[in-house]
């Protein structure tokens, strides 16, 4: 337990919890400077696993409508529109065209209050403050809504780059797993492959899993609250397939495997993104000492975190919960204490 | 092409890692773009001022792959001394008749051979000649004069060089609103990977054919791809991205009522009152080329309907094949049905109601017939138009009085049915069924041969002359299981064709013959059945035979996978350069080899120079690898065969708000038009009112939703993606206009007004033409009234002008006016309609003039 909730370096979280000689262990890298926003992985993954469908609503976050993973939806790939450059670009979109200032971070917060009905608890719902969104898609000049000069007559703040990041996220299979620490039915479990996997029929839905979750992955269905989110096709795998997303991922923006392998893949493709001028990438959750100890699923991403909506120094929630269990420890020792000393005194 | 066609972009994905640049013109912002090395936006339907640009471009600069390019094409080919050109005329060529708004195209042609123009264009037009020329080239004499120096005036590459000197950087920048930098950027990196060493490729898809000039969109684009040798090469070509599964499939075994199997033309009842007649029209006795064989196809063809029936001595029942008698296209389809013309239709797989221009027409058609029968997987909008379509809430159409009785028939699914796909590359895929179809759901080849079938029965007591034509038909394919499926393998195996008194499969059309010996269903499938094998079914992994993959399903004619290939040698046989090394001349061995099956004579040596007076293949020199076209050369040139010029030009789209700045002709002055109240068009300069719909407005497809959303509205998980009609304007409109994110707008035409949900999204910014800014809205085509996600349909605005070649209609470029909030409803609609038609000047006519140009005025370049 102690091991499992204190990085320190590469662990193999199968044989940590007792497979005496595990496979492997699998995962996901999710190449987004491949990804064409096809949305065939949330079709495939639905397909496959019987997922319910979610909200029918225009969320109005760019081609995004699905929101965020639910448990309705284990892949939800985003897509952010920004006035910036990509480094692959040899020239900008809309240069010389009578632009004016960009609104992609106005519309961001405007989709920002749009909710959906996913069916599900947290669910998509209606964000409380939208400002943020529109900070995380403006990035460092945000100028609020667009301008009311007539189009062609500024010069000043003419938006001429454009880029669309696409990126399907999914479960991270942490290699330090909040939601397993916390499953009080063992329903959550570290599968030989080494990634987490719920099982429904043992779910009772607490529903602890969702905040111990650093990514804000797992989510409840409405009604019999059970938790649900990616098995990275646990089922697949046993049957020695490809999970159904990167199965059916047409660019190989995802791709599964051994996760040594992918790593070195990931590696490489980081170094040929730098020499062909793409120097904004690089990967994300692929380092082991990082505060989960490093994901199943990890990323190459195209800027900061944050602008995907992924948190920059994810924490496994229950790090600190050992060092909270000795202090409570030692107070409820002290109180105990305390009170027996008060009643031997008092008997005395 | 990331959005339409995401499996297909792997491809492009996979370039790209090799270091490829990808260019992606589009008047938006789309996934492509994402991906993209660099984005043109351009103003919708100024395609050819930009591609003439690049010609412009190449030649000016002399980039052109000389060799290849006096070689292969016509560019030494010397025209007619009658021909004049747009920049003499104003945007006409010589030739034009303003009354018919057609050409007489005598003065086209190469020099002495004035005769071969003297065609009837206004048929050709009416019947959609020009689809015949999907597999070949039209007629042309072979033996044409030649200045291999490129200097005579008359001269093709002459022609091409003063008809596109106007072209400039600057004038694109004036017409598509594209700045200089970034024309030269694309003209630079196209010029520069192309060569011996290298090829550029272009791809489109089906929008590119949606417009008046659409035909001439394409031959731009091979124009150039020829000027810089990237046809019949590795890497190179002209990629039509298709609409559907097996659209290719469909012209190939034509759905279309102009063609018949292999694109032989169907006959026209004055034109080709006999067989010879007709067998004549197609092979051009003295023409050089493969058609040279096509008695036999015909012959084959006929066999294969109606078997013992079909002898010589009756012309192989040539007198039972339908006849055309004019345009019999979609669109003259539904206006005779609004006209009452037409009783009965059938609907197969196909949702006019939301997936074709000028819904309201559309609709109003079906709602007029006396029996309609769809077969769809789903109840889709042109099965419910009667109660619930737009008319029903205006009042236009009332339930109870609709007379159409309507049958819908539940269709099996691709999965449900075995058959073929055949894909853009020719590629003819063998599928099986993966899972019985549900309840009573049947696919089309059983709905076709019972229904087939029990006709027959109908008329088998018949003594009518005319009922022996369904009588005589062989009818016979094995059928199966509980529901007497037919065997959809009997059905390609009759297509690839058989010797009749042996029933031995064909392995290739060689062996067809014209005497009646052989049956077969279409001749350029002739060999997918070769050796009794159905070779559609391979499935030898790529990674198990060569790069080109022969054994991977069977692709027309002989497997061949790159038509022209000839061309990927030197006019010597020689590979251009190792890196592009594809099909070569073995002088060993004295025959064509390579990595695929050659496209020319096996042993037909580089050398070889046909004999005076040679005709069909006989008379293809050694190194004219352009062997189904009349001369054995590509065409920078098209003497014959397109309507609308030998050249590509530009014209504004019959809707738009800018005047022509290269000429005063406006559009396309032989595109067809139906003149209506009921198909009105926007009006456009040098006519007045055009500032009444002042917006450009295009559509296409989203990744999510499939073509008329018949597939995909109705499927919770593809529904769910992208749940809402909506326009995409740029924030420099929504401010000017009021229009807020997710808010909604409404967006109007002569025709039609829709409301659909705003995105202001950045990927779409206004254009700056003539000192203009022009604004463009986008709206996905995707959205009508039933499946789980309904929205208004953005095909209701658009009205039906068509390009004169294959009569498909202008869907992709139009002008609108687009205003905030919701429509108005009901009755009152219909009243804002006639206000915005009264406005435009348009309430009862006139229609906008076909020709604008009086020959008088001089235009400053």
């Amino acid at each position: 337990m102690v091991d499992s909730i204190h990085p320190s370096g590469a662990v193999d979280p199968a044989r940590q919890v007792g497979y005496p000689d595990p496979p492997p262990r699998m995962g996901f890298f999710t190449d987004t400077s491949l990804c064409i926003g096809c949305k065939a992985c949330e079709v495939a993954c639905k397909e496959w696993n019987l997922v319910p469908g979610s909200g029918l609503d225009l969320l109005g976050m760019s081609y995004d409508n699905t929101g965020a993973l639910t448990a309705n939806s284990w892949r939800h790939v985003a897509f952010v529109e920004q006035p910036r450059p990509v480094g692959w670009q040899i020239t900008a979109p809309f240069a010389e065209t009578p632009t004016g200032p960009p609104v992609s971070p106005a519309t961001a917060e405007v989709a920002a209050g749009a909710g959906s009905d996913s069916g599900t608890r947290p669910g998509v719902p209606p964000g409380p403050d939208p400002a943020p969104a529109g900070a995380m898609a403006d990035g460092s000049q945000f100028l609020g809504m667009p301008g009311t000069d007539l189009p062609g007559r500024r010069d000043r703040d003419a938006r001429s780059d454009m880029r669309w990041l696409m990126m399907s996220d999914v479960c991270k299979h942490c290699t330090h797993a909040a939601c397993l620490d916390v499953c009080p039915t063992g329903s959550l479990f570290r599968t030989e492959y080494g990634t987490v996997v719920i099982q429904e029929d043992i779910c009772n839905g607490c529903g602890y899993c969702i905040p111990a979750c650093p990514y804000g992955v797992i989510d409840q269905r409405r009604g019999d609250g059970r938790a649900w989110k990616c098995t990275l096709c646990y089922d697949r795998l046993k049957a020695g397939k490809t999970p159904a997303c990167a199965q059916a991922c047409p660019t190989e923006s995802i791709q599964y495997g051994r996760l040594d392998d992918l790593r070195e893949r990931a590696q490489r493709r980081l170094e040929e993104l730098h020499a062909a001028e793409v120097p904004e990438a690089r990967l994300y959750g692929h380092d082991s000492n990082d505060g989960v100890g490093g994901n199943g699923a990890f990323f190459l991403l195209l800027d900061e975190p944050e602008v995907y909506g992924l948190p920059p120094d994810p924490v496994v929630t229950t790090r600190d919960l050992p060092r909270m269990w000795r202090r409570a420890a030692v107070a409820a020792l002290t109180m105990a204490g305390a009170a027996l000393a008060a009643f031997v005194w008092r008997t005395s | 092409m990331a959005e339409a066609h995401p499996v297909g972009f792997q491809w492009a994905m996979e370039a790209k890692a090799r270091g490829a640049k990808i260019f992606h013109v589009d008047p938006r912002f789309t996934r492509t773009s994402a991906l993209a090395s660099a984005h043109v936006p351009i103003r919708a339907g100024t395609d050819i001022a930009f591609l003439g640009g690049i010609v412009n471009y190449i030649l000016r600069n002399e980039l052109d792959f000389r060799e290849y390019v006096i070689a292969y094409t016509n560019a030494a080919t010397i025209v007619s001394e009658d021909f004049r050109d747009t920049e003499e005329l104003d945007g006409l060529f010589s030739g034009y008749d303003a009354e018919k708004t057609s050409y007489d195209q005598q003065s086209w042609q190469y020099q002495g051979q004035e005769e071969a123009g003297r065609r009837d264009t206004v048929t050709e037009r009416e019947t959609a000649a020009g689809l015949g020329y999907e597999s070949h080239g039209p007629p042309i004499s072979g033996q044409a004069r030649r200045d291999e120096t490129l200097q005579h005036p008359r001269c093709v590459y002459q022609i091409l060089k003063r008809h596109y000197a106007r072209y400039t950087p600057e004038m694109v920048e004036r017409v598509c609103g594209i700045a200089r930098e970034k024309f030269e950027e694309v003209a630079r990196a196209w010029t520069e990977n192309s060569g011996r060493d290298r090829t550029t490729m272009l791809v489109y898809s089906v929008g590119w054919t949606q417009h008046t000039v659409g035909v001439q969109y394409i031959r731009t684009g091979a124009i150039i791809q020829l000027l810089l040798g990237n046809v019949g090469r590795p890497g190179g070509g002209v990629l039509a991205l298709r609409g559907h599964a097996s659209i290719q499939g469909s012209t190939d075994i034509p759905t279309l009522f102009d063609l018949l199997p292999g694109y032989l033309p169907k006959p026209h009842h004055a034109s080709h009152p006999t067989f010879d007649e007709w067998v004549d029209s197609i092979r051009r006795p003295g023409q050089k080329g493969f058609w040279g064989n096509a008695r036999s196809y015909a012959v084959n063809l006929l066999k294969a309907y109606w078997g013992d029936a079909a002898t010589p001595e009756n012309d192989f029942c040539y007198g039972y094949l339908p006849r055309m008698t004019g345009d019999h296209g979609h669109y003259q389809t539904v206006f005779d049905m609004i006209d009452g013309k037409v009783k009965g239709y059938f609907l197969v797989g196909q949702n006019p109601a939301v997936g074709s221009a000028h819904g309201r027409a559309q609709r109003r058609g079906l709602a007029n017939l006396d029996w309609l029968v769809v077969r769809d997987l789903f109840m889709i909008e042109s099965a419910t138009f009667w109660k619930d379509g737009p008319e029903v809430e205006t009042g236009e159409l009332a339930p109870d009085r609709c007379r159409t009785e309507v049958f819908f028939l539940p269709a099996a699914s691709h999965v449900e049915k075995e058959g073929t796909f055949t894909q853009t590359q020719r590629l003819v895929q063998w599928r099986e069924k993966a899972v019985e179809p549900p309840g009573d759901c049947r696919s089309e080849l059983w709905f076709f041969y019972h229904l087939g079938r029990i006709i027959r029965q109908k008329l088998a007591a018949s003594p009518s002359p005319r009922d022996q034509a369904v009588l005589d038909l062989t009818w016979d394919y094995p059928t199966s299981g509980p529901h007497d499926e037919p065997c959809a393998e009997a059905v390609l195996r009759e297509i690839n064709g058989y010797e009749v008194a042996t029933g031995r499969p064909l392995s290739s059309f060689t062996e067809m013959t014209a005497d009646g010996a052989t049956a077969g269903g279409c001749w350029i499938y002739c060999g997918v059945f070769a050796d009794g094998v159905n070779q559609a079914a391979r499935r030898k992994p790529g990674r198990e035979q060569s790069w080109v993959a022969p054994e991977w399903g069977w692709a027309w004619p002989a497997n061949r996978r790159l038509l022209y290939n000839r061309a990927s040698a030197d006019p010597q046989g020689r590979p251009w350069s190792e890196r592009k090394r594809y099909v070569w001349w073995d002088e060993e061995s004295g025959e064509w080899t390579g990595h695929d099956v050659p496209d020319f004579e096996k042993t037909k040596p580089p050398s070889y120079r046909p004999p005076d007076g040679a005709t069909g293949v006989a008379a293809l020199a050694g190194d004219d690898p352009f062997i189904m076209q009349g001369d054995g050369k590509g065409w920078l040139f098209a003497p014959t065969g397109v309507l609308d010029g030998p050249l590509p030009t530009h014209y504004e789209p019959a809707e738009s708000p800018v005047r022509n700045p290269l000429y005063d002709q406006q559009a396309s002055p032989a595109r067809k038009t139906y003149q209506r109240p009921d198909n009105p068009i926007n009006p456009s300069p040098p006519g007045p009112h055009s500032q009444v719909f002042p917006y450009v407005f295009t559509t296409a497809r989203l990744t999510e939703h499939h073509t008329a959303g018949g597939m995909s509205r109705t499927v919770r998980y593809l529904a769910e993606l992208q749940p809402e009609m909506f326009v995409e304007v740029s924030p420099e409109l929504a401010v000017q206009l009021g229009l807020t994110h997710l808010g909604w707008a409404h967006v109007v035409t002569a025709r039609a007004v829709i409301e659909a949900r705003v995105l202001v999204t950045d990927r779409l910014s206004p254009l700056r033409v003539e000192g203009r800014v022009i604004h463009q809205v986008w709206l996905p085509y995707h959205y009508g009234g039933t499946g789980l996600v309904r929205g208004e349909s953005v095909n209701d605005l658009f009205g039906a002008v068509l390009d004169p070649h294959v009569l498909i209609q202008e869907s992709k470029v139009g002008t609108c006016d687009i205003r905030p909030g919701r429509r108005p409803t009901g009755p009152a609609l219909l009243d804002f309609l006639a206000d915005y038609r009264r406005r435009a000047g348009i309430t009862d006519g006139p229609y906008p003039p076909i020709v604008t140009t009086d020959g008088s005025t001089n235009r400053e370049a």
